[in-house]
């Protein structure tokens, strides 16, 4: 039989003369965050920044207050001019952000499947990677001339290797074990591919796609002031020379809110195809 | 469907003479035995004897350096996949349901998706997991997934299972759950099966033959019958027997099992 022994009458026994609570120890180590807060911060930097504008602090000339940055959008979004650059901008980076991207994911495919894609690639790749794409921007003009193409291919190129690098991480990162259990009920080569190895490497592919936004964001500003009559990064600079402070950084403010939409639709993007995590 | 299975699997799946070697270590040294049609033959032996490695070669997961796995017969017409996988981490795609998973191995060998459909739906009700099949891999327990590692190898109706410590990943009480379960699928679909395990306990209460490999490099040292059906093994008289069945293995292993833990821990 179960000897069901009375714990409690132990328990007070075993207590006694000296009893004391063990002391709490396991605290801290798990920061989180609150959103709220994060807002609230942001609010109060701008309210500052305002404040100090208003009262004449700071000179507006190197740093317009919030409000005539906002003023500037409105009015360069009324007069058209936003939409204008805007679009040379998004169509030289979604130009660009795709050739390089689906050049990337088939090459990463390659060196992720390959040895022989893998011997060669990686050494290219290696060799190539750490050189700063915009660079490349003045041979690229020499070859594509001095329309669209440099500039596209400027991105295509920064985008390319970083992508290539994530996608044959993200091959490498799948696990063996499902691959083999594939092969041990004869799946065909393709389907491994496209059912095990494609899911199993998109965690690292959508992670890269976040990298590549923001260098394609950085090389298509860098090119457009390069040389370019439209285009963000093109306003940017004219601004400058200007002394418009106010409508640069309505440009900084557009260019950072663009950043911020491309982040939420890759987030967006995970939830949906990343839902079995 | 019990009847025609065990009628049409005609196939013995023999280890010819089986080495290997990882670089310069020696991990199996000539092993040959033969799993007979419809036979359960546990491989038990110290941890790092080449059992997996072993299992692996059998399956045609891996090349041995030398010697073969060879197949005698053949199997049902009905089989998609004769030599079937069950593995120690389960290996379910988690970006797939139960059902997908199941029907993953399917898909490129029936066409008509309505058939894979009565399959899966078939092995689910088998295995007890009818209200779990839109579940991802993640929300379910260790003993569940191997559930459904379980009904996906049933599901292409293999002549052989291959079982790579199937239950050493579960928690012990989950272990004993799934040992009736296999007892029984064993029993009523009348496979083969080679099972792997370095648990003495469920390899008597499942094989009908055990082989016994010595410690690195894995040779054969002895290959000892379960003299008891099925039927006899639940009963009283025959769970003693069973008891001392294990006490015997244990000590032709126990002197090995002790070199072997030394070894791992000079390494």
């Amino acid at each position: 039989m179960l000897d069901r022994a009375g714990e409690k009458s132990q328990a007070l026994q075993a207590g006694g003369d000296n009893l004391r609570k063990v002391a709490f120890r396991g605290g801290g180590f798990s920061p989180k965050t609150s959103r709220y807060a994060g807002l609230l911060a942001l609010a109060v930097v701008i309210v500052l920044w305002q404040a100090a504008g208003s009262l004449s602090l700071v000179n507006p000339i190197f740093l317009p207050s919030p409000l005539a940055i906002a003023r500037a959008i409105v009015q360069l979004a009324s007069s058209g001019a936003l939409w204008q650059h805007l679009a040379y901008s998004m169509m030289r980076i979604g130009t660009g952000w795709l050739l390089g991207t689906v050049a990337g994911i088939i090459v990463g495919f390659a060196i992720g499947l390959s040895t022989l894609a893998r011997s060669v690639g990686i050494t290219f790749i290696s060799a190539l990677f750490p050189i700063p794409k915009i660079a490349l921007l003045p041979l690229l003009i020499l070859w594509l001339g001095i329309g669209e193409e440099p500039k596209i291919a400027t991105i295509a190129l920064g985008v390319f290797f970083s992508t290539a690098i994530s996608v044959y991480s993200g091959v490498d990162a799948v696990p063996r074990n499902l691959i083999r259990m594939a092969q041990s009920f004869n799946v065909p080569f393709l389907t491994i591919v496209r059912r095990v190895v494609w899911p199993g490497a998109l965690p690292s592919i959508l992670a890269g796609f976040r990298i590549t936004a923001s260098i394609a964001l950085l090389l298509v500003v860098s090119a457009e002031m390069i040389g370019a009559e439209y285009g963000i990064g093109a306003f940017v600079l004219q601004a400058g020379n200007l002394m418009q402070t106010d409508q640069l950084l309505a440009g900084v403010v557009i260019l950072s809110l663009f950043g911020l939409l491309v982040g939420w639709l890759i987030s967006r993007l995970e939830k949906r195809l990343l839902h079995w995590r | 469907m019990r009847t025609d299975n065990s009628r049409l699997n005609r196939v013995d799946l023999i280890a010819n003479h089986i080495s290997h070697r990882f670089g310069t270590l020696n991990v199996l040294d000539a092993v040959s035995f033969t799993v007979r049609a419809g036979e359960v033959v546990a491989v038990v032996g110290p941890s790092g004897c080449g059992k997996s490695t072993l299992l692996s070669i059998l399956g045609g997961l891996l090349q041995p350096s030398s010697g073969a796995a060879e197949l005698r017969g053949a199997a049902s017409p009905q089989s998609l996949n004769p030599l079937t996988f069950v593995f120690q981490d389960f290996a379910l795609l988690p970006w797939c349901t139960v059902a997908e998973n199941i029907e993953f191995p399917l898909c490129h060998a029936m066409s008509d998706s309505a058939a894979r459909r009565a399959v899966v739906d078939d092995v689910l009700r088998r295995i007890g997991l009818s209200d779990f099949r839109t579940a991802y891999p993640k929300q379910l327990s260790g003993g569940m997934r191997q559930r459904v590692g379980i009904a996906r190898a049933i599901a292409v109706r293999p002549a052989i299972l291959l079982m790579d410590e199937p239950l050493s990943a579960l928690d012990s009480q989950t272990r004993e759950l799934l040992m009736e379960d296999f007892s029984r699928l064993l029993a009523e679909a009348a496979m083969g099966a080679v099972y792997v395990t370095h648990n003495l306990e469920e390899a008597v209460r499942l094989a009908d033959r055990i082989v016994v490999l010595s410690r690195r490099p894995g040779r054969v040292r002895e290959v000892v019958s379960i003299p008891l059906t099925r039927a006899e093994r639940g009963e009283i008289r025959g769970r003693e027997k069973l008891t001392a069945l294990q006490a015997e293995l244990w000590s032709l292993i126990r002197s090995e099992a002790i070199d072997a833990e030394r070894e791992v821990q000079d390494a």
